[in-house]
């Protein structure tokens, strides 16, 4: 390359004088426009208070709620008893009542114990007998149950729900009885690559190359020898000691129980709930009993009962799932085809030149203002009030706003035509029905057409929004479904099939949409 | 119409012309005709489907239709006034229907900011943030996904389809996970609009790169810019203008959509909204929706006119890629 002269330099500059001395505003627009924005954004930081909300926000339950959505876990709490263990399930574990997991294995003996049973303690005896030991935790009292994450609510859950009642009540006379019977001695967990031994007043834990020993004085402290390893943390001394095993789970050591978190990749249950008698059951042992298999129930086949058991799956809910999914579908379609069918005439009053009539034009194009800006959302309000949740409100409130929205586009597409062919019709001495029949109908329809494609599939989309305000359809049940934040797996169900959903309405409406441009080109 | 014609005899092959012609007609006529009728069975199915799983029939609901009219008649007119800038009422009782000065949102000493302007400043700013963000990332992917300066193809169809992801995961459920996490407030609504921004804005924006002027590009490829030189160069300050136009178009929807966002926990005036017409304050309902009409007619407004300005004429499907 040729350098250039200064003399040449200076030239060039003179010659374009407006190139090399552009104005300042012009010059430095786009770094102020910058600087404008971070200025801005600074602004809005402080105005949302969004440090403190990331400071405070709960990030390590973020990691728990997004492994639900595709995984599950088994929550066994290993309790001590004196000398003994006993391991407990929730009552609805995903794996069942009663489960017995190869993860788990327990070492059993047998053992001669004295029992307390107190006669006339109403609830008390009843559950003491049941279970065999007295003020144990029975399997179905409610202080077992967990929300979700949380696991605060247990520090009662050593009594059961009736042993209360005889302290408060007249001393019964109290009778002791030897039984015989099996108790645990030891249980050995396997957590991905974790092996949990526990024992009586002591835990120990091999994972990753180390072994973590830890004592347990019960109901006072926990207490580990050694250092923890990086995978173990403890809060204060004495206190729980946390371990986290990766996705595989974590095992929390307390000084009354150790609770097993065990996760699993899938959704659990998805085709039977555990109380189904299909549950647990392989692929081929179910075919096996649809088709060959004695009646379960007596008053159905064995396909009835699976296919009913399916669809009212108490976990996902599969019946209601779908009936939600097609109500958003519906609300979708039929709100935007009358949206469509009412804009449609409309438009043709709105639009300047084909009504002549200034104030008809205006008085429906301010009319087409006020249903677009009256947002979609207070249209759902008001029709959740009308009709009562469900579709209806949610058509309506689509078909309002969507009138508005689509007149206004119809009356601009109406303006933009070519005014021509209309005069050619009308030089025939056609009516004017007619004139716009042949004249401007086959000019504007697949524009229509692909306009109201459009707002169908953007609507599918936006039913479900509507939805969680009470407008039926999906997004209700997908609100309920995050609320609880125990049901992640769910909405992730929901999003699958929403997506799906999408993805084919998209398509469909891209096919039609671009064989309607096409066959519009090709009539040209 | 073709009856009209005289009858003029036609030659073998007129009449071979016009038997296609007839075919031609029939068929056409045929799948029309067929088409409203399967749209006519599919419509009255939903609608039957639509009714029957509604918690009101809507012959039953029907004479309700126009019940909400009266949860928003005031005890006075000036009612409205009052509840939009937080005077005190001349009717209030303590209950939470007529304490609007509890609202007020004080800057100092003596000025405040009404509640229902605050939170409505809340949402547009929700909005705003919501398409910076959008526009940025938005922008920046764009030129990934875009066929003429891309040649990568596993990289464009990734793009494309991470953009797409984007666009049709429901807004509310990324809402719902951020408000689990960093409890309530306005920025998992931020989060969720933006996201769904992101995905929109990439598309459109793809979609004008496409149409780009690809001779300034060419002219630095021969000078020896470097991709990033060549898009900077070449292809941005020929779409900068869409762009900004396309981002305009993209807030006015989003300050609607943030509305929404506010009414299922996301703060704003969309849960204001959703409390007041649930609590039945009529003079409050009004307010809020006067305002947010306002509002929302004088952001097209102002964002019509930029646009305008920015691309002139040029004529905009209206939400496109919602």
């Amino acid at each position: 390359m040729n350098n250039l002269s200064a003399s040449a330099v200076d030239e060039i500059a003179a010659r374009h004088h407006a190139v090399f001395n552009r104005p300042f505003i012009e010059r430095w627009r786009a770094p102020l426009i910058g600087v404008v924005v971070i200025a801005y954004l600074f602004f809005a930081w402080s105005l949302f208070g969004i440090g403190e909300a990331f400071r405070n926000g709960n990030w390590n339950i973020a990691g728990n709620y997004l492994a639900d959505w595709v995984s599950y876990e088994a929550r066994p709490d290993i309790e001590y008893d004196g000398d003994y263990l006993d391991v407990e399930f929730p009552r609805f574990s995903p794996l069942g009542k009663d489960p017995d997991p190869a993860w788990i294995s327990k070492t059993t003996e047998t053992v001669q114990r004295e029992v307390v049973v107190n006669a006339g303690a109403g609830i008390g005896t009843e559950t003491s007998t049941q279970s065999k030991v007295n003020s144990f935790m029975v399997p179905g009292a409610p202080g077992t149950q967990e929300g979700g994450a949380d696991s605060g609510s247990t520090a009662n859950s050593f009594m059961s729900p009736g042993t209360e009642k005889p302290a408060e009540a007249e001393q019964p006379a109290p009778e002791t009885k030897t039984v015989s019977e099996t108790v645990v001695t030891r249980v050995d967990v396997e957590i991905g690559s974790a092996r949990i031994e526990i024992v009586p007043r002591q835990v120990s834990v091999d994972y990753g190359g180390e072994t973590l020993l830890i004592d347990i004085v019960p109901d006072e402290s926990v207490s580990a020898r050694g250092e923890l390893p990086a995978w173990a943390s403890q809060r204060d001394a004495g206190g729980d000691i946390l371990m986290n095993f990766g996705f595989a789970g974590t095992v929390e050591v307390e000084s009354d129980e150790v609770k097993v978190r065990h996760r699993f990749l899938g959704w659990e249950n998805f085709w039977f709930d555990t109380n189904s008698p299909f549950w647990g059951k392989s692929f081929s042992q179910v075919a096996g009993l649809v088709f060959s298999g004695e009646r379960i129930d007596p008053d159905m086949s064995n396909a009835a009962l699976a296919w009913n058991n399916i669809l009212y799956n108490a976990e996902w809910q599969h019946a209601d799932v779908w009936i939600k999914l097609l109500q958003t579908i519906v609300m979708a379609f039929v709100g935007t085809l009358f949206a469509t069918l009412l804009a449609f005439p409309l438009a043709f009053i709105a639009a300047r030149n084909i009504t002549p009539s200034w104030l008809a034009n205006q008085f429906i194009k301010r009319a087409f203002d006020f249903l677009r800006c009256v947002d979609m959302l207070i249209w759902a309000l008001f029709f959740t009030r009308a009709f009562g949740p469900g579709p209806l409100a949610g058509i309506s409130a689509i078909f309002f706003t969507d009138t508005g929205t689509l007149g206004k586009l119809y009356s601009e597409a109406l303006e933009n035509i070519d005014d021509r062919q209309r005069e050619g019709i009308r030089s025939v001495g056609a009516a004017p029905v007619l004139v716009q029949r042949y004249g401007v109908v086959p000019q504007v329809l697949p524009v229509f057409a692909s306009q109201s494609l459009y707002f169908w599939e953007s609507n599918t989309r936006s039913a479900t929004i509507i939805g969680a305000v009470g407008a039926g359809g999906i997004g209700l049940k997908l609100w309920e479904a995050m609320r609880t934040n125990a049901d992640w797996e769910n909405v992730a169900y929901m999003v699958v099939l929403i997506l799906a959903t999408v993805f084919i309405f998209d398509n469909i409406s891209n096919a039609i949409r671009s064989r309607l441009i096409g066959r519009d080109r090709t009539e040209d | 119409m073709s009856t009209a014609v005289p009858n003029v005899q036609l030659s073998a092959e007129g009449r071979l012309v016009e038997r296609h012609w007839q075919e031609m007609l029939f068929k056409r006529r045929l799948y029309t005709w067929g088409g409203i009728f399967g749209l006519a069975v599919i419509l009255a199915a939903s609608l039957w489907f639509a009714n029957e799983t509604n918690a009101g029939k809507f012959f039953d609901r029907l004479p309700h239709f126009f019940d909400f009219i009266g949860d928003l008649i005031p005890r006075s007119g000036a009612e409205i006034w009052r509840a939009m800038f937080d005077l005190p009422s001349p009717f209030a009782d303590g209950s939470l229907k007529y304490n609007y000065p509890d609202g007020r949102f004080y800057l100092t000493e003596n000025i405040y900011v009404p509640e229902y302007v605050y939170k409505m400043i809340e949402t547009i700013n929700i909005a705003l943030v919501a398409t910076l963000i959008g526009f940025t990332f938005g922008f920046l992917l764009c030129f990934l996904a875009a066929k003429n300066l891309t040649t990568r193809r596993w990289l464009r169809f990734f793009v494309r389809r991470f953009m797409e992801l984007l666009r049709a995961f429901p807004e509310i459920v990324i809402a719902g996970f951020f408000l689990a996490i960093l409890s309530l407030g306005p920025i998992p609504a931020v989060i969720a609009v933006a996201i769904h921004t992101i995905g929109a804005l990439g598309k459109m924006f793809f979609e004008v790169v496409e149409n780009a002027d690809m001779r300034p590009e060419e002219g630095l490829r021969a000078s020896g810019g470097n991709w990033v030189e060549r898009v900077w160069f070449g292809i941005v300050p020929q779409v900068m203008p869409n762009f900004l136009s396309y981002a305009l178009l993209r807030f006015e929807i989003n300050v609607r959509a943030s509305t929404i966002i506010g009414a299922v926990g996301g703060g704003g005036i969309g849960e204001s909204l959703r409390l007041s017409i649930s609590r039945g304050h009529e003079a409050k309902t009004l307010a809020i929706i006067i305002l947010l009409f306002t509002t929302i007619v004088v952001i097209d407004q102002i964002s019509a006119h930029l646009r305008k300005r920015l691309v002139g004429n040029q004529a905009f499907e209206f939400g496109r890629g919602g």
